[in-house]
């Protein structure tokens, strides 16, 4: 079996967000880098599961410049096979859609796995875009998978509702929480991933469909109200005619 | 003209339809496109928030979500009412289908936004609500999700006319099957669509403890939430998990209950429009995002407030 696992890379879930250039970029400065969770988390260690049960190689395919080879290595550490970079400073999804798509064109996958979300940009777009650009069905928020023959069988987490969902491979599956246990790579992957392959290939042209003008922090709030905790009734006094938000 | 996608379950519209109904006649004149069972007078509602226009696929088949068929549902719309700009909610619906349909229409999206175009740009949430984006918008083609509670509807009296839209479907169209569908919400509101939650954290001891906080919520109309470690050892289910690997949520009222308040879990939540934040500890970091706090013991301070909430529903 193909898989094929999209991976982005993002600042650590603590980092101080800060912006230069006239808040039209963010500050990299002192920032540590990931795997963004969900890519690593589920939907890599998922596809390596499987490859270990059923067989197959597990390919990461990244956007990005030189210095995103840190988080590609981690990935092979892992234990992905092999590794490949779009040459691409992605900063929107439609280009990255694009790019990955044409990869994918070129070879056989059986699944393409994503995470749900960024957790920089929080887009959740990308996976319904390559499965539109590659007319491959698509399902979304999976938080488990199960693969027998050609079926893929996938539980989906949405707004209080669990749903079964089963399809047919080659598919594009975006994958959150409950679909694997995150993995820590061992010394034998750290040395392995120094000599797997990691092919950088040029970017596709594609059109820059969304640009940011500006980001911006969200005003401090004016300071907590505190509540007398022998008196907490006042609370709800405060959150009715205050806050009038019940 | 703009064209509002408005979800529906069951037979009733979800709250978001007035939302992104809301949203779109800020834009423009305003046609809905609802799909599946669902009864004209519970469509005819959508003008109350400005829809002059509906177009119902009534096809039955359309009731579960199929990312490609509604795809195709959206994109005949579309052509048919000349829209340009197509509305969506930032749901589950709207992120497997809004990108293919902007593929397939070769227009930008723009996902995930939280208010109307102002200025020559949009306004989105970005590093898990702890900054804003500004993304260049000055008109033209575009599909725009929105972020489900952050628009609010204003509503009048108007009914909208709703009128039968044919479209043809084929099996490519539905290209998986939807083989069951567990409530797991208890009866109780989703919590993305939630407008007030009350959630628990590790303060709270054990899952034999969340009788309070389940009164609480129920005397408020509130939905449950937890932190992830409850989650992980099992003393709440996985769906009620908040935070950067859990669900996002934007309440109007988030009240944390024996949460520490990590960088992690204030990803999730720190768009909501009023956080209550109870904790014995004073130096908790939560209190620095709060908006009202009350430092003190969870178990001597949730029986009051339930007292107070039960007092002030008998007066309403
Ligand atoms: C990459 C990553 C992703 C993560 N994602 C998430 C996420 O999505 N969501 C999430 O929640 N966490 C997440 N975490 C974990 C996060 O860092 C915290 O560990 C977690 O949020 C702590 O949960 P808590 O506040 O319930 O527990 P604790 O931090 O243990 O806090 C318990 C609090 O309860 C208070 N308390 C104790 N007893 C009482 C009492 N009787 N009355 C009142 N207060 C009391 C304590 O003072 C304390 O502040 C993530 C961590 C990492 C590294
Ligand atoms: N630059 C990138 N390179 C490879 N995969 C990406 C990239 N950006 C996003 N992805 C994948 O797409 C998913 C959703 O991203 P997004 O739609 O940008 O929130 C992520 O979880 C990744 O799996």
């Amino acid at each position: 079996m193909q898989l094929l696992v999209c991976i982005s890379k993002v600042p650590d879930t603590t980092t101080k967000i800060a912006f230069v250039e006239n808040n039209t970029k963010f500050s990299e400065s002192g920032v540590q880098f990931i795997i963004n969770p969900y890519d690593e988390w589920y939907a890599l260690v998922r596809a390596l599961e499987l490859k270990e049960t059923l067989g197959g190689t597990v390919t990461v395919i990244n956007c990005g410049k030189a210095d995103n080879e840190q988080i590609i290595r981690k990935a092979l550490a892992l234990g992905a096979d092999d590794a490949v970079r779009i040459d691409l400073d992605a900063s929107d999804a439609m280009q990255v859609a694009v790019n990955i798509a044409a990869f994918a064109r070129e070879h056989t996958f059986d699944i393409i796995l994503t995470g749900k979300e960024t957790i920089d940009y929080n887009g959740g777009v990308l996976g319904a875009m390559l499965a539109e650009l590659l007319d491959l069905p698509y399902i979304s928020l999976a938080s488990k998978l199960e693969v027998q023959g050609d079926v893929v069988t996938a539980e989906r987490e949405i707004e209080g509702v669990k749903e079964v969902v089963e399809g047919k491979m080659p598919c594009v599956i975006s994958a959150q929480k409950g679909m694997a246990e995150a993995r820590i790579p061992n010394m034998r992957g750290i040395l392995a991933s120094k000599t797997k392959p990691l092919q950088v290939l040029p970017a596709v042209t594609a059109e820059n469909t969304v640009h940011v003008n500006a980001f911006s922090l969200p005003a401090d709030k004016g300071g907590c109200k505190y509540v007398d905790p022998e008196n907490a009734g006042e609370l709800i006094t405060l959150l009715h005619s205050e806050a009038k938000v019940i | 003209m703009i064209l509002a996608f408005v979800e529906t379950a069951h037979g009733t519209l979800k709250k978001t339809a007035l939302e992104v109904v809301q949203f779109a006649s800020g834009l423009g004149e305003v046609t809905a496109l609802a799909l599946g069972s669902i009864p004209d007078t519970e469509l005819a509602k959508l003008g109350q928030a400005g829809a002059t226009k509906v177009l119902h696929i009534a096809d039955e088949a359309l009731n579960g979500m199929y990312s490609r068929a509604y795809t195709k549902a959206i994109c005949a719309a579309a052509g048919q009412v000349h829209a340009d700009v197509i509305v969506m909610s930032h749901s589950s619906t709207g992120k497997s289908v809004a990108p293919r349909v902007s593929v397939r229409m070769q227009c930008p999206l723009f996902a995930g936004v939280g208010a109307l175009p102002e200025n020559g740009s949009m306004r989105k949430t970005v590093f898990s609500g702890k900054a804003f984006a500004d993304l260049a918008y000055q008109g033209g083609k575009a599909v725009i999700s929105i972020n489900p509670n952050s628009i609010t509807p204003v509503l009048s009296d108007k009914a909208a006319t709703v009128e039968p839209l044919a479209c043809s479907f084929d099996d490519r169209d539905f290209d998986y099957t939807i083989k069951q569908t567990i409530d797991e919400s208890g009866g109780h509101i989703p919590l993305p669509e939630a407008e007030i939650v009350v959630s628990g954290g590790r303060g709270m001891k054990g899952p034999e403890n969340w009788g309070p906080i389940e009164e609480l919520a129920q005397l408020l109309g509130a939905a449950t939430a937890c932190s992830r470690p409850v989650a992980d050892v099992g003393w709440r289910p996985h769906h009620e998990h908040v935070g950067q690997t859990g669900i996002t949520i934007k309440p109007n009222l988030y009240i944390a209950i024996g949460i520490s308040g990590a960088i992690q879990h204030l990803a999730g939540v720190n768009q909501s429009k009023v956080i209550v934040v109870i904790n014995k500890d004073p130096e908790a970091p939560f209190f620095k995002a709060a908006d009202y706090g009350i430092v003190g013991d969870a178990f001597d301070v949730l029986p009051k407030l339930i007292e107070a909430a039960k007092k002030l529903k008998q007066s309403a």
